[in-house]
């Protein structure tokens, strides 16, 4: 039995279930309870946005050069106005602070690029990145080649050893992190305990004490004459730390590709580490994006711990100006300057990692 | 071609592809394969089938050493296969494998998962992995979705890549290790039918499949294991029609009994 013979025509839905009243009456106003939550809940959030708008902006002053140009009534981002060279720099000298301004725009474009899908030669751009610029950056940073005035470690800091410290130790806990993860999963049992032994030391170690032992126990266990920087031995501390955190993260990701991935790969006659390299890692490491992301987070947060150890970083140089007698009483002020430059990158690095993990997804479910 | 036709001009000469000798393993305890012998010949056609955990998979696995066997000889093209990595993965380039769960690489794009192990393995300029690549592709008919990654194909079409993914590789031996047991029902002609298409071009194959249809059109010999053993060999007519042991009589009364 035929029960239409002609076709029916696409009609729109009907005007109450789209557009911005049918939003909200199916989303925040569909029944009593819900209203009432709805209710409450712009209130709470009236109660908290204007007081701290009218905190930080409206009744807030920006311009002047004293305490004395802030009226009280809001925030003093005079402060971190008077202030915010050293945030950003440390105590680099301010007149060689364009070479760590070339460094910044260096990292800064090369990040871009990097992130930036369209932008062509990426393979020769990353090689720049890991190779080319530590050095350059080094050279720039710490002088002492081509008549550049040496600016010794101790005084950097603020936002700038910030990211150095976080740059270094992603890019070097990542690969470590790799090895040691495959390493616990090696058939060999004396690669497999030295990478079990290595990654449960680190993990079980607050990063307080593994900064303090770099910084106070190494030079005690190095042949007097030698002495390593202090910076370097917070780097090494933090990377080891992390990648071993990295390590556990990947090993997840490596234990949810499917056994024939791998025997897939090794029937087509490939060595261990191009299997690893070309079909497994790719897949395991896309897998663990969020994980990696998140581990690249708290690592970036963690290096404010470098302050025990009298490294003065974003937060322990906005911590030491506090304690500046001309400037008593704007700690509020110093600690959301603080977390909004933290926030910042943390935020971008989440929304980065979902965009990869939207791009890499190749429609797969094993 | 030239590959097919050394193959064929192969069939003549008695050399051996495989040959196993008193080819004995253990998982733990559990004895898997007692006392295999198999010899396969150039250009052969082998269908291997028997009752679940009879040791049929192990037995093709064990060739390409993705099991590991604990007594007995295994040779594979002339190199006997030891624990040497080199000679391990010397022998899997030359022995092409399809699994039955296809183990396609699912990060690579069909026509990446062909050319990945050319150029990779064998050291191929891409260009010229790629073209020949695409011929196998098309030779499986399935040219069209090159550029689409596996989760977007269906099972056979999956089936049917991973095929091309070992034949890219040139190799003297196919083994197939129940390669149409995961597949829908309308799509396990599509596979078989590429597999007839390569035993005609005279491929040496090894096939553990339920298959029977397909056992009897191109088999050489037909081999029945049961309890790791393997209990009765011959040519596929003589198996079917008149097969001499008890336990083969109940196999194929029951997988031919509907």
């Amino acid at each position: 039995m035929i029960h239409n013979q002609t076709i029916i025509e696409q009609r729109p839905a009907p005007s109450s279930s789209v557009g911005p009243v049918a939003w909200l009456r199916g989303n925040l106003f569909n029944g009593p309870i819900n209203t009432i939550f709805t209710l409450i809940g712009l209130y709470i959030l009236y109660l908290l946005v204007v007081p701290t708008v009218q905190w930080a902006f409206i009744n807030a002053n920006w311009v002047g050069t004293t305490r004395d140009d802030c009226s009280r009534e809001g925030a003093c981002w005079v402060f971190v106005n008077a202030r915010f060279t050293q945030f950003i720099y440390g105590l680099y000298p301010r007149t060689e602070i364009w070479r760590a301004n070339i460094v910044f725009a260096g990292f800064f474009t090369l990040i871009a690029w990097l992130a930036i899908p369209r932008l062509p030669f990426k393979r020769w751009v990353a090689v720049f990145a890991l190779v080319g610029f530590p050095v350059v950056a080094y050279v720039l940073l710490h002088g002492g080649y081509f008549d550049l005035p040496r600016v010794p470690t101790h005084r950097w800091g603020g936002l700038m050893l910030t990211l150095l410290l976080a740059t270094v130790g992603m890019v070097g806990a990542l690969p470590i992190g790799i090895v040691l993860a495959l390493g616990r999963r090696s058939n060999m049992p004396i690669v497999k305990s030295f990478c079990v032994v290595f990654i449960e030391f680190w993990r079980g170690v607050p990063l307080i004490t593994v900064l303090f032992m770099a910084s106070v126990m190494l030079p005690l266990f190095l042949p007097s004459g030698i002495s390593v920087d202090r910076l370097v031995r917070a780097l090494i501390g933090l990377t080891l730390f992390q990648s071993a955190y990295m390590a556990e993260v990947i090993r997840g990701g490596l234990q949810a590709i499917p056994k024939g991935q791998e025997e897939a790969a090794a029937a087509l006659g490939m060595t261990y580490w191009k299997r690893m390299g070309l079909i497994v890692l790719p897949q395991a490491l896309k897998m663990m994006i969020p994980g990696i992301v998140n581990t690249f987070i708290s690592l970036f947060k963690d290096t404010t711990l470098v302050m025990i150890i009298g490294l003065f970083d974003l937060l322990g140089i906005v911590q030491a100006a506090l304690s500046d007698s001309r400037w008593l009483g704007f700690s509020l002020e110093g600690y959301v300057f603080a977390a909004f430059m933290f926030w910042i990158f943390c935020f971008s690095m989440s929304r980065y990692s979902q965009y990869l993990e939207r791009k890499l997804h190749t429609g797969h479910k094993r | 071609m030239t590959q097919a036709a050394t193959n064929i001009s192969g069939t003549s000469t008695s050399d051996l592809m495989v040959e196993m000798r008193g080819v004995n393993k253990w998982y733990g305890d559990f004895h898997v394969l007692r006392d295999i012998d198999l010899e396969v010949k150039r250009g052969e056609r082998i269908v291997i089938c028997g009752p679940s955990g009879s040791g049929k998979s192990t037995m093709i696995r064990c060739i390409n050493h993705l099991e590991e066997h604990q007594q007995g000889d295994i040779v594979v093209g002339g190199i006997p296969l030891t624990q040497d990595v080199k000679r391990i993965e010397q022998i899997r380039r030359s022995v092409g494998m399809v699994f039955q769960h296809f183990n396609l690489f699912p990060h690579l794009t069909v026509l990446e998962n062909c050319c990945i192990a050319p150029m990779w393995v064998q050291k191929k300029p891409r260009k010229e992995a790629e073209e020949e690549a695409m011929r196998y592709l098309e030779r499986v008919r399935i040219a069209e979705q090159a550029k689409k990654y596996p989760g977007q194909l269906s099972g056979g079409q999956q089936q049917r890549v991973a095929i091309a993914r070992s034949l890219c590789m040139h190799p003297d031996v196919m083994l197939f290790d129940e390669p149409t047991s995961a597949l829908d029902p309308e799509m396990i002609k599509e596979v078989l039918d590429v597999m007839v298409e390569l035993a005609k071009e005279g491929m040496t194959m090894l096939c553990v499949t339920h298959e029977m249809g397909f056992a009897k059109t191109v088999a050489d010999r037909v081999i029945f294991m049961d309890q790791g053993q393997i209990i009765e060999e011959n040519a596929p007519e003589p198996f079917f029609n008149n097969p001499q042991s008890e336990r083969t009589q109940l196999f194929l009364s029951q997988i031919l009994g509907h």
